[in-house]
């Protein structure tokens, strides 16, 4: 029985330690990004790779979601023969809710395990320990352009998220399903609040914040091996996703 | 080239530093100290703690236990831009060489300079092909760390760390994973530029009995303590049976001179 709690203890320590470790690797870094230098270059070119690499597969995400919805909003709408509502449906759950939460998923999956992997080899080829030598600190060289980039690029994926997805609706409903396109521009324009927008920009910045700082934190701590590596791209993946979705849960529930 | 005027006859002082990792000790009471301009170099057994050792003088890792001085400097407590300041006075060439990949050979090189000295234009390229040139690596700027052999990548690493005029370099494994000839190359290459900048330097290596005839002194690393620190005439004379018997596993042991002019 002692054992059960000794070991129960032991997981409780290693959990809160790496929790705290996880935190002050994101307040470090933010520390580090207002001390000169300035390396705009290094967030251009990450900006580059988070938001402009990730346009074709949020474009695509987008499309069919607002496709999908305006299939699914059809077919409930109709029951209640209020078909002309669609419009705001669609707009209402892409601006609120799936915009930021899938398009934060995806710069996950496409971005956040490539930054995590490349990371990590830095780490593991001693890149990271050679920028220290050189009296470069890795989290104001390597992470902050990285966060900031983050809180940039994703906000704008998802804006365009957004206007794919309620054009997708658009496709689906209007040229497929006939409801009229007076009703689905109407119904947005009548329904859509300021509120609503900048709830789903509030989270898709703190989004940005989770997929950078998840993936570049377990990247800096790699294990030192192959199998370190693959284990690390794997738990930043999960661990974003899910806190993605569980923070999700939590500013929904303070902002509505 | 400038030094900071050092009055000191040891550049680096390691004073009873313990180091453990998990429970396993590896570093159980180290004193050693680097004379200033010369070549140190430490040899040991495979995983005997030499990198570890190495890490602990610029800072990389930091002693359970113990003391370690950078000239007039107590290294082992500090962090941030304190540390920095004493790592400028440093470069280190790492076994890998650890090049960023993401950059050309030029830009691994031109790196410190750019990002540590904010030097721009014509000034960096000169001292960068420089440098190259140094290391016999001139016109293969433009190569990616990933198109270089392991030779060819350990020699772009020293430039990068010759190219800051560093006071004190040290070489973690720097023949690692080379076949003989290359091996010598490197060694050669280390020597020319240690007596013609004077740095001090410091390299852990395998490479007995090579690295009697290049390096100054020898320090030997056993069971997490420096058991002998000596020229290499002097460790040629040891009586000590494990100490002997480990160094002349490679062959006998070459006097200073007899492999480097």
């Amino acid at each position: 029985m002692t054992n059960v709690i000794e070991q129960l203890g032991a997981w409780a320590i290693i959990r809160v330690r790496e929790m705290g470790r996880m935190l002050l690797f994101l307040l470090s870094a933010f520390a580090w990004l207002v001390r000169p230098p300035f390396r705009f270059y290094q967030i251009i070119k990450q900006l580059h790779f988070i938001g402009y690499k990730s346009t074709f597969v949020v474009v695509l995400t987008a499309g069919f979601t607002g496709m999908v919805l305006a299939l699914q909003g059809y077919y409930s709408l109709r029951k209640f023969g209020s078909e002309g509502l669609l419009g705001s449906a669609v707009a209402l759950s892409m601006i609120r809710e799936l915009g930021p939460v899938l398009a934060a998923l995806m710069v996950t999956a496409r971005a956040g395990s490539a930054m995590t992997a490349e990371i990590g080899i830095m780490r593991i080829t001693e890149q990271i320990d050679a920028l220290d030598t050189m009296a470069i600190n890795p989290l104001q060289y390597l992470i902050a352009p990285k966060l900031v980039a983050g809180v940039i690029g994703v906000p704008l994926l998802v804006a365009i998220f957004d206007v794919v997805g309620i054009y997708g609706g658009y496709l689906v409903g209007v040229d497929l399903l006939g409801v009229s396109e007076g009703a689905y521009w109407n119904s947005i324009q009548s329904a859509v609040e300021w509120k609503d927008v900048y709830g789903g920009i509030l989270k898709s910045i703190s989004f940005g914040v989770i997929v950078s700082w998840v993936c570049s934190y377990k990247g800096f701590y790699t294990r030192h091996s192959a199998e370190g590596l693959g284990r690390a791209t794997t738990e930043a993946v999960v661990l974003s996703s899910v806190l993605i979705l569980v923070w999700d849960y939590f500013l929904t529930s303070v902002l509505l | 080239m400038t030094f900071r005027h050092c009055d000191l006859l040891n550049m680096i002082r390691l004073i009873g530093v313990e180091k453990k990792f998990g429970d396993q000790p590896v570093l159980q009471g180290i004193d050693l100290s680097i004379p200033v301009g010369k070549l140190t170099t430490i040899i040991g057994g495979s995983g005997s703690g030499k990198s570890v050792l190495l890490k602990h003088m610029i800072g990389l890792l930091q002693p359970d236990r113990g003391e370690v001085w950078v000239g007039d400097v107590e290294i082992s407590r500090l962090s941030g831009m304190r540390l920095n300041d004493v790592r400028k006075r440093f470069a280190m060439l790492f076994q890998g060489a650890a090049l960023f990949d993401s950059l050309s050979v030029f830009e691994n090189v031109a790196f410190p300079l750019r990002e540590k000295l904010r030097m721009k234009g014509p000034a960096v390229t000169r001292r960068v092909e420089e440098k190259l040139e140094e290391v016999g690596l001139a016109g293969m700027g433009h190569k990616f760390p990933a198109e270089l052999s392991g030779g060819m990548r350990k020699r772009a690493g020293l430039a990068r760390a010759l190219v800051m005029e560093p006071e004190i370099i040290l070489f973690d494994e720097p023949t690692t994973g080379l076949d003989p000839l290359l091996a010598k190359s490197i060694h050669d290459l280390i020597v020319t530029m240690q007596r013609r900048f004077g740095f001090t330097g410091v390299m852990v290596s395998h490479e007995i009995p090579e690295i009697f005839a290049i390096s100054d002194w020898v320090a030997m690393l056993q069971n997490g303590k420096i058991v002998l620190m000596a020229t290499a005439a002097e460790f040629q004379r040891t009586t000590d049976p494990e100490i002997h018997e480990f160094i002349s596993v490679g062959g006998t042991v070459a006097l200073p001179g007899s492999l480097v002019g």
